[in-house]
């Protein structure tokens, strides 16, 4: 399993789908480790009474049926198929048309969907999903981008009510991939994901940002899955209910968010940069003889 | 029963799954990527076949350099100067590397045969133009190595035939420590044509680079590009090929750093914005206006 992790860190993120097929394939026994530990390209369906679509992931799935959140239908259709209480399912459907304006407002295009369900300890879970194609084919509005996805997943775990607050605790995967073309600098291909997870309970503290030594410490061979895991961002706050459990689940998603965009434009991509200007530095002076 | 028959891989769909992930191991990454293909597949004999027959095929296409034993210079691990399955030519210094590719290095040298050696005339050419381009690789690539390859008619003895040399550079960049692997990969087809007195470049630039603290960021780029220049003496076409090869791989790193810099505020936005359309944050306190509005546009009819 960390061997199989390990091979995730390094495949490009273009090809998890594959890579993914071929450790189930390999490791039938792992095989719903791998599905939960791996992030996938989230899948698409349209609910058949609202014609909306939504997105499908483990957390609207029954048996070989997804849920709906326009319809609180299974789709296919499915018998006894789990349902949130009606309470909760009053706060999903809030939750869903409030999250399509955000999705709007800040992706311009794209699908959105929420789910929500009981947990064991009184509390409930959240799962806020995003997909946006940003391809000039899709919803890309500007249209730079040949192929470009934006895959984001908030998973919130929300903890019974106490005097008046409540313990939020948010895993944000994003998965991203684009690709431009134009003659001059050819094909450019940039594909990453990142994870991150974030308490909130107490007042925001700083980020906890892994210092270098206590990375270079680490076997540096498979131990990445966990490393991904544990070494992570971690807010904490202690929110009142008192404007609500969307208003506190939403404006983590959006700090969350935010936070994940620019690390993967600053962070990320940065570091690819400066792979490749230290490969070729730029400061060369260009001298072109005179073709004689 | 069904899922245990699925399970119940052959052994070459099973070697055909680790080829794969081999293959598509980012630039230096090979040697880590075996390591855990190796345990996944918890079968000695099975890891072996797919790391002989993989491993060739990575050497070659990310164009590895070795280090020759007795250091003289690099081999660059290349088709072009492929002579047997483990021989691979060093024009520079005329000799033969014997190489063990799945541990990547170079066991062994023995001097070139003369047949494996292009003739004097092209040897010239050859000859001129690695010293140029070792030049202009030493000034543009902390880390680079470059071959001059003939690429056809090695046996050309003077002016009126065709001939074609390739130049290849190779650059790569590990640091594990950091979390970072990169590689800038150019091949450089050179034909020249006799009858036009013409000789005529083609290029292909490729450049990787993964990132992968708490992360797997990939970037692929590839380039390809075409001039041409005019038929002169050997040093005259090499310094003219030199300076072509110089200012189409400048102009391309500046085109990538443009590709880099329009990501955050154009590229990007076709993705997520920074701030929504309304460029505040979103009103997470004041979500009931949402409703009103959509309850006014329902009873007026006018919603979605």
């Amino acid at each position: 399993m960390e061997a199989a992790m390990g091979l995730m860190r390094r495949i490009p993120p273009k090809h998890t789908e594959t890579a993914l097929s071929a450790l189930l394939t390999l490791l039938p026994q792992h095989s719903s480790d791998l599905l939960s530990q791996v992030d996938q390209p989230l899948q698409v369906f349209s609910d058949i009474d609202s014609g909306k679509e939504f997105i499908l992931c483990e957390y609207n799935r029954d048996a070989d049926s997804y849920r709906s959140p326009w319809s609180n239908k299974y789709h296919p259709p499915l018998e006894d198929g789990a349902l949130p209480s009606a309470e909760l399912r009053k706060l999903e459907i809030e939750a869903n048309d409030i999250f399509s304006i955000y999705r709007d407002q800040y992706y311009e295009g794209g699908i959105s969907s929420v789910y929500m369900w009981e947990d064991d300890n009184e509390g409930f879970v959240a799962c806020f999903l995003i997909k946006k194609d940003g391809s000039k084919t899709g919803h890309g509005r500007r249209g730079y981008l040949q192929e470009g996805a934006w895959d984001a997943i908030h998973v919130i775990e929300v903890g019974p009510e106490e005097e008046g607050t409540a313990h939020y605790r948010l895993t944000s995967t994003v998965m991203l991939s684009l690709t431009t073309n134009n003659d001059a600098s050819g094909m450019f291909s940039l594909s990453g994901s990142i994870r991150r997870e974030g308490h909130r309970n107490n007042n925001i503290t700083s980020l906890h940002v892994p210092t270098r030594v206590f990375r270079m410490t680490l076997p540096w061979s498979s131990s990445h899955a966990k490393f991904l895991l544990t070494l992570a961002q971690v807010m904490n706050m202690d929110l009142s209910i008192q404007e609500g459990h969307l208003c506190n689940m939403g404006r983590m998603i959006e700090e969350m968010e935010s936070k994940l965009r620019n690390s993967l434009d600053q962070v990320y991509f940065g570091k690819t940069k400066e792979m490749v200007c230290t490969l070729r530095p730029p400061s060369e002076v260009v001298m072109r003889l005179p073709e004689t | 029963m069904a899922d245990e028959e699925e399970a119940e891989l052959n052994e070459t769909q099973k070697k055909e799954i680790a080829k794969w992930f081999l293959l598509n191991s980012p630039p230096g990454e090979i040697q880590y990527v075996a390591k855990d293909v190796k345990a996944i597949l918890d079968d000695d004999e099975l890891y072996q076949e797919a790391a002989s027959e993989s491993f060739p095929l990575y050497n070659k296409s990310h164009m590895i350099s070795l280090e020759l034993p007795d250091r003289s210079g690099d081999v660059i691990i290349t088709s072009f100067g492929e002579l047997g399955k483990n021989e691979f030519l060093d024009p520079r210094t005329a000799q033969v590397a014997i190489i063990d590719h799945v541990k990547q290095v170079c066991t062994e040298v023995r001097p070139a045969m003369d047949e494996d050696l292009p003739s004097p005339y092209i040897e010239e050419f050859r000859c001129a133009l690695d010293a140029e381009i070792l030049k202009y690789i030493s000034e543009a690539y902390p880390k680079g190595v470059c071959s001059v390859y003939c690429g056809s008619g090695k046996d050309v003895e003077g002016p009126g035939s065709d001939f074609e040399l390739v130049v290849v550079i190779s650059a790569a960049r590990h640091s594990p420590q950091n979390f970072c692997n990169g590689s800038w990969r150019s091949v450089w087809n050179i034909e020249f044509k006799d009858d036009m007195q013409l000789v005529e470049l083609s290029g292909k630039l490729q450049v990787g680079a993964h990132y992968f603290e708490e992360g797997n960021v990939q970037l692929d780029a590839k380039h390809e590009c075409k001039d041409s220049t005019i038929l002169q003496s050997a040093e005259d076409c090499a310094i003219s090929l030199a300076s072509i090869i110089r200012h189409h791989e400048t102009e391309y790193l500046a085109s990538l750093e443009a590709s880099y810099s329009n990501l955050p505020d154009t590229t990007f936005k076709d993705l997520r914005r920074k701030l929504p359309v309304t460029r505040t944050l979103f009103p997470w306190h004041n979500t009931m206006q949402f409703s009103l509005t959509r309850d006014i546009s329902k009873e007026l009819g006018i919603g979605k």
